[in-house]
């Protein structure tokens, strides 16, 4: 598809990386030539220089015949602007990151009047994802699929855990739960477990359950099943006040160390049931003062990743039991996952996954047939999901006699709104969604790609 | 030097592909040796074929899966080792039939070939065989647009996804590169596509003037090259003047930045016609045209004549072909004085052509121009524009690093060459003939001479100075240049 990203910033760059990576034809705008430099050595996109919202840079990057626009500069106002433009001028859907608190709640007002196919707020998206995974604080990520109906978590397997040394065909008598395993991180190398694996203390495992099933799988395995009832937000950010607003609204209570009183006073009248406290957050003292034991969660969203870093060590260290991280620069993600301080999100990432996701929808429209798409550690391997159509091959006969190459698996299957953890009798029917776990390398972009 | 750089199998993968596609272009003038019943030069070839084959493969087996990423200086490297060992394999046709009896010679000639100068070390470009004149001529042509941009076209992505740019960026000439597409294959699809119509169209037209089917495919891959190598011991002087008039024309084409075409093609008129890097160019070779033509009108017939051999001169020399219709060396010193400045300048970037290119000529004058500016407003800032676009201040050092390169180069290898003791006319026209890729040069290496008399050092001075010329310096420096190679320096 003829993609134009405006904006080449850092949520920018990490939409051209994985939309270049799905072979999408990119013409990048911005006008600061450095980044642009950098980006077309590390992808292979066309670059112009210029302000992405002026009518001729515009009618250069070929808008006038794009598939889609994503405007992501850091100006709401200018995204705005650039996408309106490009409807005018013929490009058939834009994306605007639009970050402004105010303007957000007007977004579905903003998208019909302008034509904006979508909006993306990593601020937004950042609050959503630490809020999720703080609903389920025993899994260090969570993902949906289904229209929310099957879930794919994330989680470690700790020293007293019910999970340790345990053999996969033996899961269902640990914990009698419909659940799949679908991945296994250790040591830095991924597996695509077969029955035979057996998994050991500090694996990461990747498990798909029916969302329904949540509570039970937590109670199956002997995780920590304790709510997050009151939660420590370091940094009063546009993602701290996003948070905090669901937060308080599932009334958990909210506690936002910030260091700038002019941004307290701000926060304490947008949210005026947060505790709103103004000071140093690196300040051992102050946290401690402020009950940093004795608080359910804590999450670190000051503007310094390394200051986050450190202060979720501390937190981990003091035995706060769910802390996530905040960080903007992924490239460490392996690295930082490995010190075990617990969740990590990355608002660049997720807005790029989101998009990505969207040109996946618009792709399937065209002709591809994934529907959602997510990575998993670190990218090595991609939980997908296909709809089986009669042009499936291998419809209504048992998984068992399906050829399916070696590296996928099926991980579950979703039939008129009900969830099926498929075994080897399970077939798949015309109509199913299914949900494919592939290894990141052999890319599927149909659900006939993963038999022989 | 081992290879101690951590890529250097994605770079031995590549330069497998390009032995195997090298075999595969030798095989028009294998068919051309069997038709014209020639044992000698069939076993030259195919000898030659055997070992690119052999080459490939077993670079093909022992390296499975290239790994790793792919920076600019694979890319440097890259190009730089893939046209020295290009040439050195493509000279062994000429070498093992014995028709250029030193390999220096040969690789001269090769390599003359590929960076499209068209200087020759024949005393008798006739007594060569056809297949190896065909060959000759076929370098010309694969070396214009670039062998890797060749490859890039027709092979599918051997690494990561901003890997072919380095590539692209390596070999191609000039001081920047405006991609014209999203993906850099289909960039380079785009241009070799223009390149094939437009030497398809100038084939066309030789045949239709009267030229013979084989001299005017040697003809067209000369000129779509800009190289010059004559298949006549009077290059083009013996061809009927519609010939050469065509010749005169895509010459100068093929000098223009194809840029410009892909521009027409989309109807982009603004930006094909305002390009001032085009009127420049095509200013310079009118003005020259006129002042020449007076210059010499009293050496020919009438001025009609005296215009046809000035105009085929000046687009030969400024678009660093090298074709010859009249001997120019025989002109006023006025006339050699301005061919011997145009052969320095080159025509545009982004064409076949070699020198220093117009528009580095464009941005080193308006950048003097705002010194000169700033010089009586000290605090004054002006950005300078090209187009009405800004020039990257980082694009205008490299465009001044590139002249003092340049100049150096020049100063070393005259330098070197004067050593065999020929006329200070012969030895800097030489190196500068040779350093733009142009072919013929003034006195002995004039259009009527060659350069057969040189010593075996100069012959190699001036083989490097030809690729330097080709590649514009930079990757071959860096391949020279030891640390290069070292992973952590």
């Amino acid at each position: 598809m003829n993609i134009i990203v405006v904006g080449d910033g850092k949520v920018g760059l990490a939409i051209i990386a994985q939309l270049s990576r799905e072979g999408h034809d990119l013409t990048v705008i911005d006008s600061n030539p450095n980044v642009l430099e950098n980006s077309v050595e590390q992808c292979d996109v066309m670059v112009i220089r210029g302000n992405g919202a002026s009518l001729s840079v515009l009618r250069e990057a070929g808008a006038d015949n794009a598939d889609l626009l994503i405007a992501a500069t850091s100006t709401d106002e200018v995204n705005i602007l650039t996408c309106i433009l490009a409807r005018r001028l013929g490009t058939r859907h834009t994306i605007a990151r639009v970050r402004n608190p105010e303007y957000a709640e007007q977004l579905h007002f903003l998208r019909e009047e302008l034509g904006l196919s979508m909006t993306v707020n990593p601020e937004l998206d950042a609050a959503t994802e630490a809020y999720r995974i703080l609903q389920f604080p025993s899994f260090l990520r969570r993902e949906t699929f289904a229209k929310g109906r099957v879930d794919l978590v994330e989680l470690r397997v700790g020293a007293d855990s019910s999970l340790k040394d345990i053999s996969l065909n033996q899961l269902h008598k640990a914990a009698p739960v419909k659940a799949l395993v679908c991945a296994v991180e250790r040591g830095g190398e991924v597996f695509i477990p077969g029955g035979e694996f057996t998994l050991r203390e500090w694996d990461k495992v990747y498990v798909t359950a029916a969302s329904a099933d949540l509570p039970r799988l937590i109670n199956g395995l002997g995780l920590d099943n304790h709510k997050v009832r009151s939660c420590m937000i370091i940094g009063g950010s546009r993602i701290a006040y996003y948070l905090a607003t669901m937060l308080l609204k599932s009334g958990v209570s909210v506690k936002i160390v910030e260091s700038d009183a002019a941004r307290c006073d701000e926060l304490s009248d947008l949210l005026p049931n947060a505790i709103i406290i103004h000071g140093d957050g690196n300040r051992q003292r102050l946290l401690l003062e402020e009950g940093l034991k004795e608080t359910d969660s804590l999450v670190t969203l000051t503007g310094m990743d390394e200051q986050n870093i450190f202060l979720s060590l501390y937190a981990n260290h003091e035995g706060v039991r769910k802390v996530i991280t905040k960080v903007s620069q992924n490239e460490y993600y392996n690295t930082i996952q490995e010190m075990g301080i617990g969740s990590i999100i990355c608002p660049k990432a997720l807005s790029a996954t989101r998009v990505t996701r969207y040109v996946r929808a618009m792709a399937n429209a065209i002709g591809g047939s994934v529907i959602a798409m997510t990575e998993l550690a670190d990218g090595r391997v991609e939980a997908l999901e296909f709809l089986a159509t009669n042009k499936t091959l291998h419809l209504n006969k048992p998984l068992t006699e399906a050829p399916i190459k070696p590296n996928f698996l099926i991980a579950c299957i979703i039939r008129g709104g009900k969830t099926v953890i498929p075994q080897g009798s399970d077939c798949i029917k015309e109509g199913d969604g299914v949900i494919v776990i592939a290894s990141g390398e052999l890319a599927a972009t149909d659900l006939n790609d993963i038999f022989e | 030097m081992a290879f101690h750089i951590m890529n250097s199998k994605i770079i031995l993968r590549i330069l497998g592909n390009l032995f195997l596609i090298e075999a595969l272009l030798l095989i028009p003038s294998l068919g051309l040796a069997v038709y014209d019943n020639k044992p000698l030069v069939l076993r030259a070839i195919l000898i030659t074929m055997l070992i690119l084959a052999v080459l490939a493969v077993v670079i093909r087996i022992s390296i499975k899966k290239p790994e790793g990423t792919f920076y600019a200086r694979e890319g440097f490297l890259l190009v730089a080792l893939a046209w020295v060992l290009l040439s050195a394999f493509g000279a062994l046709p000429f070498y093992l039939s014995g028709e250029i009896p030193h390999y220096v010679d040969a690789f001269f000639e090769t390599v003359s070939g590929f960076t499209t100068t068209g200087s020759s070390i024949l005393t008798n470009v006739e007594a060569m065989s056809r297949p190896l004149l065909y060959w000759r001529s076929f370098t010309h042509w694969l070396g214009g647009m670039g062998i890797l941009v060749f490859m890039m076209a027709v092979m599918p992505n051997v690494g990561g996804s901003g890997d072919f740019f380095h590539l692209l960026r390596a070999e191609s000439p000039g001081p920047s590169i405006e991609k014209l597409t999203p993906k850099t294959q289909r960039h380079s699809m785009i241009l070799y596509s223009i390149y094939i119509v437009m030497t398809l169209l100038c084939l066309a037209l030789l045949i239709i003037g009267g030229m013979p089917l084989f001299d005017s495919i040697c003809t067209a891959f000369g000129t779509a090259g800009t190289g010059g190598f004559g298949i006549k011991a009077d290059s083009m002087a013996s061809y009927p003047p519609f010939c050469q008039g065509v010749v005169a024309v895509f010459m100068i084409l093929f000098g223009v930045n194809f840029n410009i075409y892909f521009f027409l093609l989309m109807r982009r008129w603004k930006d094909a016609f305002f390009d001032e890097e085009l009127r420049l160019y095509l200013g310079l070779i009118a003005s020259s045209v006129i002042i020449i033509t007076i210059n010499v009108s009293h050496l020919f017939k009438n001025v009609f004549e005296a215009f046809h051999h000035v105009f085929f001169s000046v687009s030969s020399v400024m678009t660093t072909t090298g074709f010859a219709t009249a001997d120019f060396n025989q002109w006023p010193e006025l006339s050699r004085a301005i061919l011997l400045i145009l052969m320095v300048f080159g025509a545009s970037a982004g064409s076949t052509a070699g020198g220093i290119k117009v528009i580095r000529l464009l941005m080193m004058a308006k950048s003097t121009g705002r010194e000169m500016q700033r010089m009586l407003h000290p605090r004054s800032v002006r950005s300078v524009r090209i187009n009405n676009r800004p020039v990257g201040e980082q694009v205008l050092r490299g465009v001044n690093v590139y002249i003092n390169c340049y100049l150096a180069i020049l100063v070393v290898s005259f330098l070197i060459v004067s050593i065999d003791g020929f006329s200070l006319e012969t030895n800097l026209s030489a190196v500068i003939a040779c350093f733009n890729n142009i072919g013929p040069g003034l006195g002995m290496v004039g259009p009527a001479g060659n350069f057969a008399a040189f010593s075996p050092l100069s012959k190699i001075v001036l083989t490097f100075d030809m690729l330097l010329g080709r590649l514009e310096i930079f990757p071959l420096i860096i391949f020279f240049n030891l640390r290069s190679w070292n992973r952590v320096t």
